[in-house]
């Protein structure tokens, strides 16, 4: 037996968060910094996302005692002790399901998840994809350096195939997880992906993410200079960038890499008949080449995430050297948190009388009998 | 025609058949017509673990005990007066339970060969004399249904499955049940399919009409309603029990419930209950494992709900790290353990209370809980109260433990008034607790030093809010949840600093913190009422110490002890951890302590490390509650032990209770005499 749910409304992921007046000073960065010195190696990748979410989330005109930031365990996961909002470092893994139970408790929270490509994709992968499919309000930033790095340096479920850690002497055997293939294919409504150093792209990526209502899987390209330097060099140094990075923007063709003679990036996307995916051609006029007017045009809001996968997997599996980045899928779905709450209201509409009435009643119906 | 009536002061029926057959239905309506005649009662249901195991054989069978008397009775009885068989294989899979003389209503419809075969017998019992020491009455229930309703054209098949409500039928005669309950259930239940509704009518109305008019049966009996204190009364399983127990402590502390559960028997039942009461408040999360079903319970209690996971044995395996992880945020949690045979996937529909140990200890680190469990099936209410009210008082997760037999086992449940209830204060932190100078960030005034008159703090001077400043009578730290201006803080795994909450890897920090959390727990003992020790002329040298579910087996225990004229005290232990502060005392006022558990002796461990007690265990571990009887005579060896004495206990002739205790129509005296005033 099935029954109907409530249709989705499209609405903001903060709409039900209570924000700042008119009249109170403008929060800045500085408000959302704790007082805790801040550990991470230097170089880090972290302290880039740090400083890029510090100085975001006052742009949201949150009330700060209204923003909660829940981490599992690894280096990214003490990113809650930084700011000044409530937050709970937990347990490996485990930041979906607590972020699940604020969420569905609380809709005046803008709840955020801080993890890592261990936390979130070895020993808590069951939670993530639980909660992409339930598309519970919160917005997971997953801090992807391909390392297991507060353990000092094994490959994780990311890292490339052959990989020669502490616990792979002779290269590691398995293959990895792509993030952002693994959410879509989970039922996740928003999937991005950004890069740590690229405050701008970034700090629009969070902002959509935020306003997203449902879960937001934000995948950062992290670098940990310490056990796995350089592991994103092809997207982040000037020289390579251009030719790595294809650029996600949505309702843009998808172009990237050198400048072509209409002055768009040299090559694009074109859907592939033979595959039933998309494959990356040379865009002019030239025979061999394929016309501007051929090349795919980016549509984030397709309700089918068939085309946003063919996309992710142009991600390389092994060392990286070309990767999509940018917003693969922004769709509306109702959420496991509104929907259960509805639930709560329309059952309590037309009950009558206090809790404690309601409680007498509750224990006191069924078949009783008195005894004088 | 007119039946002589006798009357009997208790009665011990099992309804026993194959999976299909409702007997677990039959039994609960049996049980609704005796609590309705205002009888005490208890009940044990027992059933495989298969969904349908295969038809008429062994591990299909399955069975619904109920004992009811004219008196107040701890259990559901060793053995039955008399046994109701639907099939051979119910038959042989309960012969062994029956005293001589039982009584037995066998539907001799499946007495075929193949069913016999089936059943693992090589002869029809039937019809050699297998059976001689029993008062058998082999009746074909099947054959008198499909006749009985015929008129509503049903299928064959459709038609024998009402046999359940034939026999229900027969035993409501027998033992003179109200059926006016039983007839409006089924109105209600078969509403929409009218010929079915009317074909368990018609086939239990047959089956009253059989008893009254057949020769099988010259006798009826009379168990007369047993005098209970004044109030309302229900009849109520533990986990119907424990669901609304859980309720009331979402109202009595006005916090929203949030319950996250994975499905696991025997705590199912409690998900489904609370899932139906959402119009309280109450959030049901049916998470992905039990993992995230705690994990999403933490969340709601560090948002200001009442976090509450449900599981059994196999799921606090894997919560424990969770456990661990609220025992260090301090936040309030309740963790229910209906219990279930073990190890691994051990019985799951059979009761044990094996996992004591595992609530105890069964965390790294130093990771004190406390820890509850329930006595009975209506005790799992106020039980769940007394979580309720050491999780939110004390910001601590609480372990309750409770059976598979106490949950789905039943009893008359007086309905408390609502005044009778604990207020639970949350006491949510709304302002900062602490003010530092700004000059030398040195402390300046804690906790309730805040008075209103360092809140304007002066321009030196910072107002903060430290998450583990605590309270000096109970220890506990400040709840301040998301949404409360200025409190704005960070609590986690990671050991914290005293007062601060900060992280602190510092030694001292974490021999002090370290100990503090297990005062924490230790304190929650200064709030716990004297414990009530039954000895009642005050000359017993032997003390049964109890806890959880053997309550009932215990108590009939110690009754049969004292009526055969010897002394022994009884104490049963609600709060295990911590224990009350007066059970060392008690413990040493007795020369013998015996502990009856259905584990391998793990409360006996705990006693005899804490208070270097020479306790004695008595540990059955066969997925059923303890019979009363054994208990008795362990009881009775010990008492011999401590006093020099002789003791026997055997039948003491009593004026009470006279005649028979089933439908034997010979003799047939009960064998369970302990369970008697
Ligand atoms: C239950 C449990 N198992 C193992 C660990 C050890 N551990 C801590 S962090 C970590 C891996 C973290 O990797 P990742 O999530 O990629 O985070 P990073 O440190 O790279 O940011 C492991 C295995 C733990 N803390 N808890
Ligand atoms: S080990 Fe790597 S990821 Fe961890 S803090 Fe150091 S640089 Fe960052
Ligand atoms: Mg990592």
């Amino acid at each position: 037996m099935t029954t109907d749910l409530p249709q989705p409304v499209a609405r903001s992921g903060i709409e039900l968060v209570p924000t700042l007046t008119d009249e109170a000073a403008p929060l800045t960065g500085k408000d959302f910094t704790s007082d805790q010195e801040v550990r991470w190696c230097p170089g880090c990748g972290d302290y880039a996302v740090l400083k890029a979410v510090q100085g975001f989330l006052p742009d949201l005109g949150l009330r700060r005692e209204n923003i909660v930031f829940v981490s599992g365990i690894g280096c990214s996961a003490r990113f809650p002790y930084y700011l000044e909002t409530y937050g709970m470092h937990s347990i490996h893994g485990r930041a979906p399901s607590i972020a699940t139970g604020i969420a569905t408790s609380r809709e005046d929270l803008s709840v955020w998840v801080v993890t890592g490509d261990g936390d979130a994709l070895s020993i808590g992968g069951n939670h993530l994809i639980h909660a992409l499919r339930r598309n519970v309000n919160m917005t997971i930033l997953l801090f992807n350096n391909r390392i297991y790095g507060l353990t000092k340096g094994q490959y994780s479920p990311t890292s490339e195939e052959g990989k020669i850690t502490k616990s792979t002497p002779m290269g590691s055997l398995d293959h990895p997880f792509n993030p952002v293939s693994l959410a879509l294919g989970a039922e996740a409504t928003f999937v991005a992906r950004t890069i740590d150093s690229d405050r701008k792209h970034l700090t629009a990526v969070l902002t959509a993410a935020a306003e997203h209502r449902g879960t937001s899987l934000v995948e950062i390209y992290q670098n940990c200079p310490i056990f796995n330097d350089g592991a994103f060099d092809a997207v982040k140094s000037p020289v390579t960038r251009d030719e790595a990075i294809i650029p996600l923007v949505h309702g843009e063709p998808i172009r990237f890499g050198a400048p072509g003679a209409d002055g768009s990036g040299s090559r694009g996307l074109i859907r592939d008949p033979a595959t039933g995916g998309v494959k990356i051609v040379e865009v002019g006029d030239a025979p061999d080449q394929v016309s501007a007017d051929d090349v795919l045009v980016h549509d984030a809001h397709s309700p089918d995430a068939t085309t946003a996968f063919a996309i992710s997997r142009l991600t390389d599996a092994g060392r990286l050297h070309q990767a999509p980045i940018g917003i693969f899928r922004q769709v509306s779905r109702p959420t496991y948190d509104d929907l259960a709450r509805a639930q709560i209201t329309e059952a309590a509409a037309g009950v009558t009388g206090s809790r404690s009435e309601r409680l007498a009643g509750l224990i006191g119906a069924g078949d009783t009998w008195t005894v004088a | 025609m007119s039946k002589q009536v006798k009357r009997l002061d208790r009665v011990i029926i099992r309804f026993a058949g194959d999976s299909g057959d409702g007997m677990q239905l039959t039994g609960d309506r049996f049980t609704q017509e005796s609590a309705a005649f205002g009888n005490d009662l208890s009940t044990l249901p027992n059933f495989p673990a298969e969904i349908r195991a295969p038809q008429g054989t062994l591990p299909g069978v399955s069975s619904f005990q109920v004992h009811f008397a004219d008196h107040d009775i701890l259990t559901p009885g060793d053995a039955p007066d008399v046994l109701v068989a639907m099939n051979p294989a119910a038959l042989r899979a309960n012969l062994g339970d029956l005293p001589k003389g039982a009584a037995i209503v066998v539907d001799t419809h499946d007495f075929t060969a193949r069913n016999l075969t089936k059943a693992g017998y090589a002869a029809n019992p039937l019809e050699d004399d297998s059976l001689s020491e029993y008062a058998v009455h082999p009746l074909d229930l099947t054959g008198m249904t499909v006749e009985a309703v015929k008129e509503f054209g049903l299928s064959r098949k459709d038609a024998a499955r009402a046999k359940n409500m034939f026999a229900l039928g027969l035993l409501s005669w027998l033992y003179g049940r109200p059926i006016e309950s039983t007839i409006a259930f089924l109105q209600k239940r078969f509403a929409k399919v009218p010929d079915i509704r009317d074909a368990n009518l018609a086939a239990y109305r047959a089956g009253w009409n059989f008893g009254e008019t057949t020769e099988t049966f010259v006798v009826s009996y009379e168990i007369k309603p047993a005098p209970m204190p004044v109030g309302t009364y229900r009849n109520i399983t533990g986990n119907l029990a424990l669901a609304y127990g859980l309720i009331a402590g979402g109202v009595q502390s006005g916090l929203k419930l949030f319950l996250g559960s994975y499905p696991i028997t025997p705590a199912s039942d409690i998900l489904h209950e609370l899932s139906k009461h959402k119009a309280f408040g109450v959030t049901t999360f049916q998470a992905e494992d039990e993992i995230a079903g705690i994990g999403a319970a933490i969340g709601a209690s560090f948002s200001g709900s009442l976090g509450v996971t449900t599981t059994s044995g196999p799921g606090i395996a894997l919560k424990s790290e969770s456990i661990g992880l609220a025992v260090m945020t301090e936040l309030p949690l309740l963790v229910v353990d209906v219990q279930r045979g073990g190890p691994s996937t051990g019985l799951p529909t059979k009761t044990e209370q094996a996992d004591l140990l595992q609530a105890m200890f069964g965390r790294n680190g130093e990771a004190p809980v406390p820890i509850v469990a329930p006595r009975s099936p209506g005790d799992c209410f106020e039980t769940a109260l007394e979580a309720v009210r050491i999780a939110v008082t004390y910001r601590t997760p609480v372990m309750l433990l409770s059976d598979g037999y106490l949950a789905n086992g039943s009893e008359p449940w007086r309905i408390p008034e609502l005044s009778e209830l604990p207020e639970i204060d949350p006491g949510f932190a709304t302002e900062p607790n602490h003010v530092v100078s700004l000059r030398d960030g040195s402390s300046l005034a804690s906790s309730g030093q805040v008075s209103p008159s360092t809140n304007g703090a002066s321009a030196d001077e910072k107002r903060e809010f430290w998450p583990y400043l605590r309270d000096e009578q109970t220890l506990a730290r400040p709840w301040a949840v998301p949404g409360t201006p200025g409190l704005e803080h960070r609590i986690g795994g990671l050991e914290k600093g005293d007062g601060h909450g900060n992280i602190s890897y510092d030694p001292a920090n974490h021999d002090f913190m370290v100990r503090t959390r297990a005062a924490k727990v230790e304190r929650i003992a200064e709030s716990l009422p004297p414990l009530e020790v039954d000895d009642p002329e005050g000359l017993a040298k032997v003390l049964v110490l109890g806890w959880g579910s053997t309550y009932g087996p215990i108590g009939a225990g110690v009754r049969r002890v004292r009526k055969a004229g010897y002394h022994v005290a009884q104490v049963h232990l609600r709060h295990l951890n911590p224990f009350p502060r007066d059970l060392g005392d008690i413990l040493e006022r007795y020369d013998k302590v015996l502990i009856p558990e259905m584990n391998l002796g793990q409360l006996a461990m705990l006693i005899r490390a804490r208070y270097l007690v020479d306790a004695v265990g008595y540990n059955h571990v066969r997925g059923l509650p303890l019979k009363a009887m054994e208990l008795a005579e362990a009881i009775g060896n010990l008492v011999a032990d401590a006093e020099g004495i002789e003791v026997d206990l055997s039948d003491p002739v009593d004026a009470t209770t006279s005649g028979t205790a089933g439908a034997s129509g010979t003799s047939g005296t009960s064998s369970t005499a302990g369970d008697q005033r």
